[in-house]
C-alpha cells in the first residue's frame, strides 16, 4: 500500500486515548468517507495525468446545482456535496472505475503515515506578532503606545523603498494548509473514522483531504 | 449523542477499572500502577479530593493530603489504565465543588464534617462483605 492515494473527509474534533503503559495519546477523529470514484483521469485519456476525482458527503438536492448534478449522475453516483481531486500512480488508475466507492479500511493502515490537507481557521486581519511571530517590543521602561507593533520597514536613501514580500500586517488563515507525516492511530472502518496523532489544520466540521504521506521523514528509509 | 461523544463515552467505558463514585470532598485511597524497570507494583494515594475536572475521557481529580506536615497534591486522569482503584474512604459535606480554600488552612481549620448515614453505609457493606 505504498502507492499514492487519498481520500476527503471531515473533521469532527479531538480527543485522547491512553496507551497501556498510561500515556496519553491525542488524536484529531475524521469522518472519512465512504467516497464514490466521480471521475478517473489518466495518461492515457485526454487529461495526460493520473488522478481521481472523490465526491464526499450526502446532500440535499436544493443544494446541488445542475451541473454537478449531472456530473454525479454520470458516475452513477448519489448526491454528493464536496467533489476533490487527488493525484494517484498509474498502478491505482488501472483499479479505479467511476462509481467505485471507497471506504477507509481499503485506503488506510493502522500506524501509517499520512499527509493532511485543509483550510486553516481564519484570523482575520492579525498584526506581525501573531502573522509573522515577531517579538514585539517592551511592555515597560518608558515605551508608550508601541508594544505589538513591527518596527522599522526598511532602511534610508538606498535603496529608497520598502523591499517586497517586508513581512507586515495583514490577512491570516482561512488558507489551504498541509501537514505532513502525521500518523494514523487507530481505523475504525465500521463508522469510516480515522484517528490521527495530534492536530488538523482548520475547524471542526471543515473539510479535509488525506492521502498518503509523499515523504519519508527524515532519518527514515522508504521500505 | 453525536459521534464524537459516542467515541469519547467509548473510551471511558473501555477503561479496566470498575467506576467508582467520587465527589469532592471525599477521602479517597487512590490505587496507583508504578512501574520501575520491569517491574511494576501499586502504591495508594489516600487523601482528600479537592478538585474534579469532568470532559468523558480528560477527566481529572485532584487528591490533596498532608505528608510530615507539607502538603501534597496529585491530579489523577480519571480513566488512566494506572489508576487502577479507587477507594472510598469517607464523605464529607462540603458547599463548593472546588475546595481549594483548605490550602490555606492547616490542623483544625482544615477538617471537614463527615455524613454519617454515609459512613454508616458503609460499614453496613463492609461488614456484608
Amino acid at each position: 500500500m505504498n502507492e499514492k492515494m487519498g481520500m476527503i473527509g471531515r473533521k469532527l474534533g479531538m480527543t485522547q486515548f491512553f496507551q497501556a503503559d498510561g500515556n496519553v495519546v491525542p488524536c484529531t477523529v475524521v469522518q472519512l468517507g465512504p467516497n464514490t470514484v466521480l471521475q478517473v483521469k489518466s495518461t492515457t485519456s485526454k487529461d495526460r495525468y493520473n488522478a481521481i476525482q472523490l465526491g464526499f458527503a450526502p446532500a440535499r438536492a436544493k443544494l446541488i446545482n445542475k451541473p454537478l448534478a449531472g456530473h454525479l449522475t454520470k458516475a452513477g453516483a448519489s448526491l454528493l456535496r464536496h467533489v476533490r481531486e487527488i493525484r494517484v500512480d498509474a498502478g491505482t488508475v488501472a483499479t479505479m472505475s467511476a462509481g467505485k466507492v471507497l471506504t477507509v479500511g481499503e485506503v488506510f493502515q493502522d500506524g501509517q503515515k499520512v499527509d493532511v490537507v485543509g483550510t486553516s481557521k481564519g484570523r482575520g486581519f492579525a498584526g506581525v506578532m501573531k502573522r509573522h511571530h515577531f517579538a514585539g517590543f517592551e511592555r515597560t521602561r518608558g515605551a508608550h503606545e508601541y508594544f505589538r507593533h513591527g518596527g522599522s520597514i526598511g532602511t534610508r536613501l538606498t535603496p529608497g523603498m520598502t523591499l517586497k514580500g517586508k513581512k507586515m500586517p495583514g490577512h491570516l488563515g482561512a488558507s489551504r494548509t498541509t501537514v505532513q507525516n502525521m500518523t494514523v492511530v487507530r481505523i475504525d472502518a465500521e463508522r469510516n473514522l480515522l484517528f490521527i496523532r495530534g492536530g488538523v489544520p482548520g475547524p471542526v466540521g471543515g473539510l479535509v483531504v488525506i492521502r498518503h504521506a509523499v515523504r519519508t521523514p527524515k532519518g527514515k528509509k522508504k521500505k | 449523542m453525536n459521534m464524537l461523544q459516542t467515541i469519547e463515552s467509548e473510551t471511558v467505558a473501555a477503561r479496566a477499572r470498575e467506576t467508582t463514585d467520587v465527589r469532592p470532598g471525599d477521602l479517597v485511597r487512590v490505587h496507583v500502577k508504578i512501574v520501575e524497570g520491569d517491574k511494576s507494583r501499586i502504591q495508594i494515594f489516600e487523601g482528600t479530593v479537592i478538585s474534579i475536572r469532568k470532559g468523558c475521557p480528560r477527566t481529572t481529580f485532584t487528591v490533596r493530603k498532608m505528608s510530615s506536615g507539607v502538603g501534597v497534591e496529585r491530579i489523577f486522569p480519571s480513566c488512566s489504565p494506572n489508576v487502577t482503584k479507587i477507594e472510598v474512604m469517607a464523605r464529607h459535606k462540603v458547599r463548593r465543588a472546588k475546595l481549594y480554600y483548605l490550602r490555606s488552612r492547616k490542623g483544625k481549620a482544615a477538617r471537614l464534617k463527615p455524613i454519617l448515614e454515609f459512613q454508616k453505609a458503609l460499614s453496613a457493606l463492609r461488614k456484608k462483605g
